[in-house]
């Protein structure tokens, strides 16, 4: 037992019996200092686990037998800017021998670096690669920490939400200088995001302005519009 | 064999020779630049460099509506365009909780598996030309040619297709096309067994393949091989047998596993593949039911032209999806198809606006690619070639 006193923020389930409900609170019981919460998101178990129990939890999910999570097929990145530890680091485990999938997500910000999993998976090395390169997250124990997709030389983390789509850079060939010549992003047209968000009835809950009499009409269907037979007239 | 270097004399030691293969190489498939030390010609450590086709295809998404976001799925691994929308099809729909009608589901399975045939018979031929055969290549295209003329008919393009959309696929099956996908069907197999007979026991392809990049279960397991790759090293493992998606439980077929590992168990895994898919095209068309072949929720698809040239609200809908396009729901999903190459998965994070928040593509070859290094090391030069061969490398989806 540890004295960490844990919120549960794990969605109320629909039948308490789900073995995934079951499985989560199973992990939660065993790797109770690591695994912060649970949820249960499109019938996929997802565990948040503190920076530091990371290697506990995954190295737990591929020895333990009710689990053998043999295989750590992803790793990557989501950006939320306006969070205060701005990175989610998503791992995606996959177990053969039970035939089911975990999600593992641990959070992190621009400095504090993230344990790498490469000790554990061989196929760690090249996904938190990627995530160094377009993220900017570091990675503690991660022995080849070079960029791997962008171009040699490249600046910035291009997944980053505050990076511009065009980016900054652009190549062309130079003919005088028989190479091929980096500059700054030269657009005819400013690139435009078209903010298409209306009050149409859409099938989300997020309330947009003037959508708000839209769940009044008893009538209305609550997914989609299906059509009347009018072709007739 | 894997030469070692173990008992050379240290003072004779000669400093690694540090050879650049490719960008250019025709054995490459595509951008890849592997540095390789080499002592001799034995490899001592292969480094692969990627990215020199990154397209930002993940932060492009972000910035499309799901409607727009589809193609770039045909443009990752742009000979499997069709199981790659079918990855994203499936996980917006697995968001908005809809239901596919059963005929899109059989069209959907059909054409995942003519598609599954024409990435297998292009990659063993090529492979075959990079160790020495020319003439599967030169067989095997005239056929993949005429699959790719179903592609054609069923959407309009051979290779990028934008054909499976979420709620359904964008049009039915035109007349006929059943019929002659069938006969196809029915005579595929006699090329199959002319690719069988030129290099299943052909004594070079054999020399070349045999022994050469063994991957044992375990290493397939710790490096995340998916797919023929991890069926080669004797693991039955098939997301449509083990998390079947769409009619794929009702369909009949096995899963040929290999024994050895190596680039022939590889070959041969993919030969099987191709004619258990052609066991279930079979099994599609004869079952293939009536019936719509997209979501009649037109909050999703698109109304059909005739209504709207009556219907107000069908106008509308029609304006509204492909400007503003429709929100998903937040949430987000992991959702992995068995593409021919192997496990393709889509991880989407949706925020509940008409965009995606995040979309990250779990692409086969990255994990593929990676293993190189291991795979190559003790052999020859020439090995590395019938590795990159046998793993089937296709640069669209690995630099994405």
């Amino acid at each position: 037992m540890t004295n960490d006193v844990q919120e549960d923020t794990a969605q109320e389930p629909e039948a308490s019996k789900h073995p995934l409900v079951t499985e989560g609170e199973d992990l939660k019981v065993v790797l109770s200092g690591a695994v912060l919460s649970y949820e249960i998101v499109c019938e996929q178990l997802i565990l948040n686990v503190t920076r530091g129990g990371l290697l506990a939890v995954i190295a737990y999910l591929r020895d333990a037998d009710s689990h053998r999570y043999a295989q750590l097929i992803d790793v990557c990145g989501v950006d939320y800017p306006e969070r205060a530890e701005r990175f989610e680091i998503v791992y995606q485990l996959l177990s053969l021998k039970h035939n089911k999938r975990i999600r593992v997500k641990i959070t992190t910000d621009e400095e504090t670096p993230v344990p790498s999993v490469s000790a554990l998976f061989s196929s760690a090395p090249w996904m938190e690669r990627e995530i160094w390169d377009l993220y900017g997250v570091m990675f503690d124990g991660l022995s080849d920490h070079r960029r791997i997709l962008t171009d040699y030389g490249f600046d910035g983390h291009p997944l980053r939400k505050d990076f511009p789509l065009s980016g900054h850079v652009e190549v062309s060939y130079d003919d005088e200088q028989k190479r091929v010549v980096y500059g700054p992003v030269s657009l005819p047209q400013d690139f435009r995001v078209f903010d298409n968000m209306s009050p149409w009835e859409a099938l989300t809950d997020v309330q947009l302005p003037g959508d708000e009499k839209a769940g009044e009409n008893p009538h209305m269907p609550k997914i989609g519009w299906k059509p009347v037979s009018k072709v007739s007239e | 064999m894997p030469l070692l270097n173990e008992d050379v004399d240290q003072e004779h030691h000669i400093k690694p020779y540090t050879m650049n293969f490719g960008p250019q190489h025709p054995a490459a498939h595509g951008v890849l630049r592997l540095v390789l030390e080499m002592d001799g010609e034995v490899v001592e450590r292969a480094d692969p460099h990627i990215g020199l086709l990154h397209r930002g295809t993940e932060k492009l998404i972000e910035y499309k509506t799901y409607m727009q976001a589809l193609p770039y799925f045909d443009r990752l691994d742009y000979v499997s365009p069709m199981n790659q929308e079918h990855a994203f099809a499936l996980s917006v729909e697995k968001l908005l909780g809809l239901e596919v009608p059963e005929r899109a589901q059989y069209i959907r399975v059909l054409f995942c598996e003519l598609t599954r045939i024409l990435n297998h018979v292009l990659n063993i031929t090529t492979f075959a030309l990079d160790v020495g055969a020319i003439t599967p290549a030169l067989w095997g295209f005239e056929e993949r040619e005429k699959g790719m003329e179903f592609y054609d008919r069923v959407c309009g393009a051979r290779l990028h297709a934008n054909y499976i959309r979420p709620g359904g696929v964008s049009m039915d099956l035109p007349a006929g096309l059943l019929e002659d996908m069938n006969a196809w069907v029915e005579s595929f197999p006699k090329v199959l067994d002319d690719l069988d007979s030129l290099l299943t026991e052909n004594r070079i392809f054999k020399q070349r393949t045999v022994d050469i990049g063994v991957v044992t279960a375990q290493q397939a397991l710790d490096w995340g091989f998916t797919g023929p790759v991890i069926r080669a090293s004797g693991l039955a493992w098939d997301l449509r047998k083990s998390q079947p998606y769409e009619v794929y439980d009702r369909m009949e077929f096995d899963v040929p596993v290999g024994t050895t590992g190596d680039c022939y168990a590889r070959y041969l895994v993919r030969m099987e593949e191709m004619r258990q898919s052609l066991k279930i095209m079979k099994q599609c068309i004869k079952d293939m039911p009536q019936g719509i072949v997209k979501t009649n929720d037109y909050k999703i698809s698109p109304p059909p032209r005739a209504e709207m040239k009556n219907s107000m609200e069908a106008l509308i809908h029609h304006f509204k999806l492909f400007t503003e396009g429709y929100h998903v729901p937040a949430g987000e999903t992991y959702t992995a198809v068995e593409a021919p190459k192997g496990e393709f998965g889509v991880y989407l994070v949706s925020d509940g606006t008409n965009r995606p928040y995040r979309c990250h593509i779990r692409a086969p070859g990255f994990a593929h690619l990676q293993g190189l290094d291991f795979m190559s090391r003790g052999h020859m030069l020439a090995d590395v070639v019938a590795n990159i061969g046998s793993l089937d490398i296709v640069f669209g989806e690995i630099d994405r």
